[in-house]
């Protein structure tokens, strides 16, 4: 199931099986001018339909737009095992936006067997820069300003001290190994208007403390600082043997804040917590490693987190961006949506899903009584959290 | 003891990112967590930390590994998956089951580690060849009842005969670049004596005192590759004892012997003798991609094939591409996924022919979209394979050794 099924460029899409490669469709179209936008950082193992199914985003959706902005229509057999089409190809049909339903439900609802998906454009020019900072909360000011300059830069994204040393430590010398922070901005678009806004972004960097601005000269120093981003996952490995990988988000304006209250958790739980993440939307993807050996230091790990996503909660952000809720995360949604949201959630599954066949427990909380709905037991929260 | 742990701290780096995951031939062709690079490490360090038996499923998912390390290239975290999987072999060897294919497997290592005899061997074949045998065995498909021997008998190339080299060849012309050793290894000796012949010739034409020891044996990464520890360091020790101390390099034609050579100080820690010999171990490639050669033109269109155990294991992939780009008139096209192994690695296309062949096929598919006419690479395992694989579909694309070329170019200098 992992065929480039159509490639159609008239109309600007594909259609293409759950199991593709998310960068090999963008490989499958490079030559001819065209990408598929959603990009997570994963993108060079995950799938498609993996994607669809956590409604993925990536660095370049700051811009561009999470998975779903980027799916036209879905070929799916239901859990009643019913094969519907939903959506497709036109832009206006009339009923409902089912496509955005199912895109997000993590299987919940069926099994996607085929996805038609959108295709961009390559734009005419990019330029990445690096931005290296003395702090984390300097450079989040700097995002929140370029952010409220105006400026959509394609992507957006902060490293901290931690990250920076274990990608160094991996792929070589690639960014400043004394820096607290760096970010990776990248802008495209028409050349003229690229030129521009780099020239502004470098001010407002500057502006907000920034070491040093330097832009990739090339396209292998670019496709080198990406490579670093994208295999920070991984890289991590020559910090820890273990991590748990948040994926909380909280609103922009809020990132200085969110920093520095996690180096308090950090501190106050003796963990390491290192940082990678989509600044540009507030997307935190905080890593907070233990050693696997320890179960009393998995323990302080899990507290940290579970009092990270009290913190990101408190500020008005959310459990989960863009990596799903699966299992871990099902317990959290009471954090964010009422009773009545959750019940509602319920029985829209219920409708792909009758005999509740499809992917059991997970996004979710399980309900106390079979098919009763759900009656949530509020989790303990930090005072003042509640929003 | 001949068996070795694999070390706790190396199965640890591993933080299940998932990026190896793509680049494994293994999980391409068999979508199993327990085939791609995550799960196997998952698997050893299971078997490690005493929580999972040496079973024989556990054992099968192992063997299934070509061992090509794609895995290490991709890894962030610098997981050093090729020791730790020979590592867990040789545990495997000691104490797991009999792997289903130990008998071909002892066979194999027998014929193919031991020069001498699989020159008789080939003496036999050569007969065979000529005799038509060839053609009456393939026309009644005999072997396809035994798949694994059919997988060797397509394997062997026109077998040329092979005049030993001499054991000293002297550099020709005024620069003294040193004396260089030669591996002639055993599959190339007997079924590439020619690249032997040409990377020798080049060797001196650079500059080089070329030294070829006589009684050379096998340099044992076939035993390796198996879990058969101590064999292997036997092989080992006997090899450096017939090649002079003297020596400044020591030049391997065979990716796969390369690597093994140089990491031999691995296996045998502290022995001085090892260490010293281990350092002078290059690729032929390495040595000369900056010598000074007479290099004629070829009016040719080339693409390059990444050997594994060059690119994933010695990390050697400008080198042949520098050298194939100094032939004048040779225009050297790109190979989409260069680096994705044929299904060769060692004897893994005899042991596991279903594997190995549908790799093959993915690969000659990329070949053939080249456009190209020959396709070279720097291991003779490849060699047979990517030709094998040619013949099969009927293109007619030749397939060499990097020395091949520029021996033959070297032929086209003007004087
Ligand atoms: S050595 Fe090759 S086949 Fe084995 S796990 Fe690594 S990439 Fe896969
Ligand atoms: S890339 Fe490395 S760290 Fe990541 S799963 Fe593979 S072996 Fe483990």
């Amino acid at each position: 199931m992992d065929a480039v099924l159509e490639i159609d460029l008239p109309n600007r899409c594909a259609v293409v099986q759950p199991g593709l490669i998310n960068l090999w469709l963008t490989t499958a179209v490079s030559d001819r001018g065209y990408f598929f936008a959603p990009d997570p950082s994963s993108q060079m193992v995950s799938s498609i339909g993996g994607n669809v199914s956590t409604n993925a985003g990536g660095p370049h959706c700051l811009k561009y737009g999470v998975t779903t902005n980027h799916v036209l229509g879905l070929e799916m057999v239901t859990g009643a095992g019913e094969l519907v089409r939903i959506g497709g190809k036109a832009a206006e049909r009339p009923g409902y936006d089912l496509t955005g339903t199912v895109v997000g439900s993590e299987g919940t609802f069926g099994l996607v067997t085929a996805i038609t998906v959108r295709l961009l454009h390559t734009p005419e020019a990019v330029k990445t820069a690096l931005a290296t900072f003395a702090s984390m909360t300097e450079a989040s000011e700097a995002v929140s300003e370029i952010i409220a300059s105006g400026i959509v830069p394609a992507a957006l994204e902060m490293l901290d001290a931690a990250i920076i040393s274990a990608i160094n430590a991996s792929i070589g010398k690639i960014y400043p190994d004394a820096a607290d922070a760096v970010l990776l901005i990248e802008l495209d678009g028409p050349r003229a208007e690229v030129e521009a806004q780099a020239e502004r972004v470098a001010t407002i960097c500057r502006r907000h403390g920034a070491v040093s601005v330097t832009v990739a000269a090339d396209e292998m120093e670019r496709a080198l600082l990406w490579k670093g981003r994208k295999e920070a996952a991984g890289a991590v490995g020559r910090l820890t043997s273990s991590y748990l990988l948040q994926d909380a988000v909280v609103p922009r304006s809020k990132l200085p804040q969110i920093m520095r209250e996690m180096k308090a958790i950090a501190a106050r739980h003796r963990v390491v917590i290192a940082n990678v993440f989509h600044a540009g939307d507030g997307n935190l993807h905080p890593l907070i490693c233990y050693d696997d050996r320890s179960a009393e230091e998995l323990e302080r790990a899990k507290q940290a987190n579970e009092e990270l996503l009290g913190a990101c909660i408190a500020l008005g952000g959310s459990v989960t961006g863009e990596h799903g809720v699966g299992l871990d995360k099902a317990k959290n949604l009471p954090l964010q949506y009422g009773e009545a949201d959750l019940n509602f959630m319920f029985r829209l599954r219920r409708v792909f899903d009758p005999a509740g066949l499809m992917n059991p427990d997970k996004l979710l909380p399980s309900h106390p009584a079979c098919g009763e709905g759900f009656r949530p037991k509020r989790p303990v929260l930090p005072a003042g959290a509640w929003i | 003891m001949a068996a070795v742990t694999p070390d706790i701290d190396d199965l640890r780096l591993c933080v299940h990112c998932g990026i190896c995951l793509p680049q494994c031939p293994t999980y391409r062709v068999l979508g199993e967590e327990m085939d791609s690079p995550r799960g196997r490490l998952y698997l050893m360090r299971a078997a490690a930390e005493g929580r999972l038996g040496f079973t024989e499923t556990f054992a099968r998912h192992l063997d299934l590994c070509l061992g090509c390390r794609a895995c290490e290239t991709a890894c962030p975290a610098g997981v050093p998956f090729g020791s730790l999987l020979e590592a867990t072999r040789s545990q495997l060897a000691e104490r797991g089951p009999r792997p289903r294919a130990a008998l071909l497997c002892r066979l194999l290592r027998g014929m193919f580690t031991e020069p001498r005899r699989l020159g008789v061997m080939l003496g036999g074949l050569r007969l065979y060849q000529r005799s038509g045998l060839r053609h009456l065995v393939r026309a009644t498909r005999v072997l396809a009842l035994a798949p694994r021997l059919a997988a060797m008998e397509a394997l062997l190339p026109d077998v040329p005969s092979a005049p030993a080299l001499p054991e000293l060849i002297p550099a020709q012309g005024r620069r003294r670049l040193g004396r260089a050793g030669l591996l002639t290894g055993c599959i190339q000796r007997h079924l590439f004596p020619d690249v032997n012949r040409d990377t020798a010739r080049l060797l001196s034409l650079a500059g080089y005192d070329v030294v070829v020891p006589r009684d050379q044996g096998c340099c044992g990464a076939l035993e390796l590759h198996a879990g058969f520890l101590d064999d292997f360091r036997d092989r080992a020790r006997s090899l450096i004892a017939t090649f002079p101390v003297d020596l400044d390099v020591i030049v391997v034609n065979a990716a796969g012997c390369g690597l093994a050579m140089k990491e031999y100080g691995r296996w045998m820690p502290g022995e001085a003798v090892v260490a010293a010999f281990a350092e002078k171990i290059r690729d032929v490639t390495e040595v000369l991609v900056d010598a000074e050669l007479p290099l004629g033109p070829l009016d040719l269109t080339a693409t390059y094939h990444d050997a594994c155990h060059l690119a994933h294991g010695q990390r050697i992939r400008a080198e042949p591409r520098r050298l194939l780009g100094r032939i004048p008139d040779l225009r050297l096209v790109p190979l989409t996924e260069s680096d994705l192994c044929c299904g060769s690695a060692g004897v893994y296309n005899l042991l596991e022919p279903e594997v190995a062949d549908r790799l093959l096929s993915m690969k000659i598919d990329r070949i053939a979209e080249t456009g190209a006419a020959a396709v070279v690479t720097g291991n003779p395992g490849c060699l047979l394979q990517i030709a094998k694989g040619c013949q099969e579909r009927g293109l007619g694309i030749e397939v060499v050794h990097p020395v091949t070329l520029l021996a033959r170019a070297t032929r086209r200098a003007v004087k």
